[in-house]
C-alpha cells in the first residue's frame, strides 16, 4: 500500500471534504472536514485494503492564529500489519468547539477525548462520560490554550516562600520571622 | 435481596427489644440516621486508593461490589498531573529529557532514549553504529529493570513477597549500570541527542558483564518460585482476560497487547536503533490474562538479555574509530564537553548557542513511537521552527490501557482487580504525565 494509494481511495470517497495531503517525515498528513472525522475514520478502518485498525493517539492543538480553525484535533492512525502510520486534523472554531466523539469506533478514545477536553475544551458531541481526567474538576479555563501563558520565572511579585524560592531577591534578603536577614542584622 | 435492611436494623432492634419490649420497630428506623437511599442500595462501594498500598501509585478506583464480585468500577486517575506538556512548551529540546524521566519511572532510560530518537527524527540526525548499540544495551537494561518490577510485584500482590525481595538486587545492579552510564539512578536523563554525554566506562562494561552472568540464574529461580506455583496460577489463570480483537481497539500496546496473542512490538515492525541488526523472539500469549501477561513479560527479559548479549558482542567487533565514537558529529545540539568549552574557541561558540537557544529547529510535525516497558511510547512533535516545542503530546501507553480496567475486572472477585491492576503495569507518573 502506498501513500498515492491512500490518498487517491480518500479523494475518491470524500471528494474536496478531505485536503491539503503531504507528507511529514514518515506520516502522511491530511486535513478533513470536522463535519466528516467519524466517516473518514471508519472508513480508514473498515476498507480492507486501507484497515487502520489501531488508534494510536488523539490529541488536540491550539493554533490562536487560525481565524475560526483554532482549535485541532489530531488523529493518529496506525495499520499495524503493513506498518503505515496516518494522521490527520480536523478543524473548529473555538468558539464553538464542536467534534463528534470516537469512542463508538475505538474504545481507546474515551480516556483521549476526556484529556482533549479537559486541555483544549472541545466539546466532543455523544462522549458517554466527557469529565475532566487530568485537572481538578473545579477547574474552569482550558489551560493549554496558548492565551495561558507559563508563568515568567522573575517575577518577584509573588510570595513562593512555600515552594523553595523563598520570596529571595538577593543575598541578605531571605525573609526571617521579622523581616529580612538584612533587616534583623541592622536591629541588632 | 432485602439483605441490608435485616442486617442494620435487626440486630440493633433485638438488643433493644430485651430492655423495652414495647418499642416498635417503625420508631426505630425514625431514630437511625442513614443517608438517603442507602437502605435502597444493594451493592457497596469501596475505594480503593488514592493511597492503597495496591494501587502502586497515586490513583483511585471506585469498585461497585455484591458480596464480593465486582459489578461496575471506575477509574480516577490525575492525582500527579504536574503539566509537562505545557512546560515543554516553553523548554528547550535538552531540558525536555528530565521530564520524560518522570513519566514511566520504572525505565526512565527507554523514555530518554524515545525523546532523544523523536528529536533526531526532527533534526535529521544520523547516529554511528556504536551509539545505536550502546543506546540498545541501557533500552534493554531498563526494559529488564521495568519487567522484573513489574513481575515480582504481582507476586508480592497474590501474597509472595520472596520473589520481590529477591530481584530487587538484581535492578540494583542495573541502577548501579546507569550511575556509572550518567551519573544518577532513577530519573536518569540518560544521553543526549545524538549520542551519549560521556562514553562507557570500564566498570560500566565490567557491571554489565556481572549482570549478564549472574542474572540467568536468578530469573531461572524467580520463574521456579511462580510459574508453576498452583496458588500463584490459580489467582492469575483466567483473570482479567481480554480478546485481542478487544485489545486492539481500546489501544492496548507493549506486553499487555501480546498477551492477548498480537505480535505487535514497535522494535520489530519499525526497527530503530538498529534494532533489525538483532536476532530476538517475541513473546506472545494467547488469552490475555494476568498470567500471560506475566508469562510475556518474564520471555522478554530473556530476550533483552540475548540482546544485550549481541550488542556488546557487536560493541567488541567494531574497529578503529568507530570503536570509540559514542555520539554524532552534529555540533548545532550535541553540547560539546565542558573541558572543550574553556579551551577551544568553536566549542564555546556552539555551547553558548545551545544554551541561549540561538539554534532553530526546522519546522515540522513529527511522531516517533518506541517500544517502552509497557507499550508503545510515543511522542508527536509539532515544531514551528523556535527553540522550544510548539506543542508536544506524549502517547502515554498505561493512560491508554487503563480504560480497559472496567471491562477487565468486571464479573470478577475483589481479590481479582488488585491482581488485574499489577498484572497491566500501571505507572502513576506515566498515566497523569
Amino acid at each position: 500500500m502506498t501513500t498515492e494509494l491512500i490518498q487517491q481511495k480518500l479523494t475518491e470517497k470524500f471528494g474536496d471534504q478531505v485536503s491539503d495531503f503531504e507528507m511529514q517525515y514518515d506520516i502522511l498528513n491530511f486535513h478533513a472536514d470536522k463535519e466528516i472525522n467519524l466517516k473518514v475514520l471508519n472508513f480508514l478502518k473498515e476498507d480492507e485494503e486501507l484497515a487502520f485498525n489501531f488508534l494510536t493517539d488523539l490529541c488536540g492543538v491550539h493554533y490562536p492564529d487560525q481565524k475560526g480553525k483554532e482549535l485541532a484535533v489530531v488523529y493518529h492512525l496506525h495499520n499495524i500489519r503493513e506498518n503505515i502510520r496516518l494522521r490527520f486534523k480536523v478543524f473548529t472554531d473555538i468558539a464553538k468547539p464542536d467534534v463528534y466523539t470516537a469512542t463508538g469506533i475505538f474504545s481507546a478514545a474515551n480516556w483521549m477525548e476526556r484529556e482533549t477536553f479537559d486541555f483544549y475544551g472541545i466539546n466532543f458531541i455523544g462522549h458517554p462520560n466527557l469529565i475532566r481526567i487530568l485537572n481538578v474538576d473545579e477547574m474552569d479555563y482550558f489551560p493549554m490554550r496558548k492565551e495561558y501563558p507559563l508563568e515568567d520565572q522573575s517575577r518577584t511579585d509573588k510570595d513562593d516562600e512555600m515552594f523553595g524560592r523563598g520570596g529571595m531577591l538577593g543575598f541578605g534578603t531571605e525573609k526571617t520571622m521579622h523581616g529580612t536577614i538584612a533587616e534583623d542584622e541592622k536591629a541588632q | 435481596m432485602r439483605r441490608n435492611i435485616v442486617d442494620s436494623s435487626s440486630v440493633v432492634g433485638k438488643q433493644i427489644k430485651k430492655d423495652e419490649e414495647d418499642i416498635q420497630m417503625s420508631d426505630l428506623q425514625q431514630n437511625i440516621n442513614l443517608p438517603a437511599g442507602s437502605i435502597e442500595k444493594q451493592t457497596t462501594t469501596l475505594n480503593m486508593g488514592p493511597t492503597h498500598p495496591a494501587t502502586h501509585g497515586v490513583f483511585q478506583n471506585i469498585i461497585e461490589l455484591d458480596g464480593e464480585k465486582i459489578v461496575a468500577a471506575d477509574a480516577t486517575v490525575g492525582y500527579i498531573h504536574r503539566a509537562f506538556e505545557k512546560i515543554a512548551e516553553r523548554r528547550p529540546l535538552y531540558q525536555i529529557t528530565p521530564l520524560t524521566d518522570r513519566l514511566n519511572y520504572c525505565s526512565a532510560p527507554l523514555n530518554n532514549m524515545g525523546w532523544h530518537l523523536t528529536c533526531e527524527k526532527l533534526l535529521g540526525v544520523k547516529t554511528p553504529r556504536r551509539v545505536d548499540y550502546l543506546r540498545v544495551i541501557v533500552m534493554e537494561l531498563a526494559r529488564i529493570a521495568d519487567h522484573l518490577i513489574c513481575s515480582s510485584i504481582m507476586g508480592v500482590d497474590a501474597g509472595a513477597y520472596t520473589g520481590f525481595l529477591y530481584v530487587m538486587q538484581y535492578r540494583e545492579l542495573i541502577y548501579e549500570i546507569y550511575e556509572e552510564v550518567c551519573g544518577s539512578r532513577l530519573t536518569t536523563n540518560i544521553g543526549r541527542i545524538g549520542g551519549f554525554e560521556r562514553d562507557f566506562n570500564n566498570t560500566a562494561f565490567e557491571k554489565i558483564e556481572k549482570f549478564l552472568n549472574e542474572y540467568p540464574a536468578v530469573l531461572e529461580e524467580f520463574e521456579n518460585l511462580f510459574t508453576r506455583n498452583r496458588i500463584f496460577m490459580d489467582r492469575c489463570m483466567g483473570v482479567g482476560a481480554i480478546s485481542a480483537e478487544r485489545a486492539l481497539n481500546y489501544g492496548f500496546t507493549g506486553p499487555n497487547l501480546r498477551a492477548a496473542g498480537v505480535d505487535y512490538d514497535v522494535r520489530v515492525v519499525a526497527p530503530y536503533s538498529r534494532y533489525e541488526e538483532f536476532d530476538f523472539d517475541i513473546p506472545v500469549g494467547s488469552t490475555g490474562d494476568c498470567y500471560d501477561r506475566f508469562q510475556v513479560r518474564n520471555g522478554e527479559m530473556w530476550q533483552s538479555l540475548r540482546i544485550i548479549k549481541q550488542a556488546m558482542q557487536k560493541l567488541n567487533d567494531l574497529k578503529g574509530e568507530e570503536a570509540t565514537i559514542y555520539h554524532a558529529d552534529v555540533p548545532e545540539y550535541y553540547l560539546p564537553e565542558k573541558k572543550d568549552v574553556y579551551t577551544k574557541m568553536e566549542a564555546l561558540i556552539w555551547h553558548f548557542k545551545i544554551i541561549m537557544g540561538e539554534i532553530d529547529m526546522p519546522k515540522g510535525e513529527v511522531y516517533h513511537g518506541i517500544e517502552a516497558g509497557n507499550g508503545e511510547l510515543g511522542y508527536y512533535f509539532i515544531s514551528d521552527g523556535g527553540r522550544s516545542p510548539y506543542r508536544l503530546h506524549f502517547r502515554r501507553p498505561c493512560f491508554i490501557y487503563y480504560q480497559a480496567y472496567e471491562e477487565l475486572v468486571k464479573g470478577g472477585m475483589l481479590s481479582d482487580a488488585i491482581m488485574v491492576m499489577s498484572s497491566l503495569n500501571l505507572i502513576a507518573g506515566e498515566m497523569d504525565a
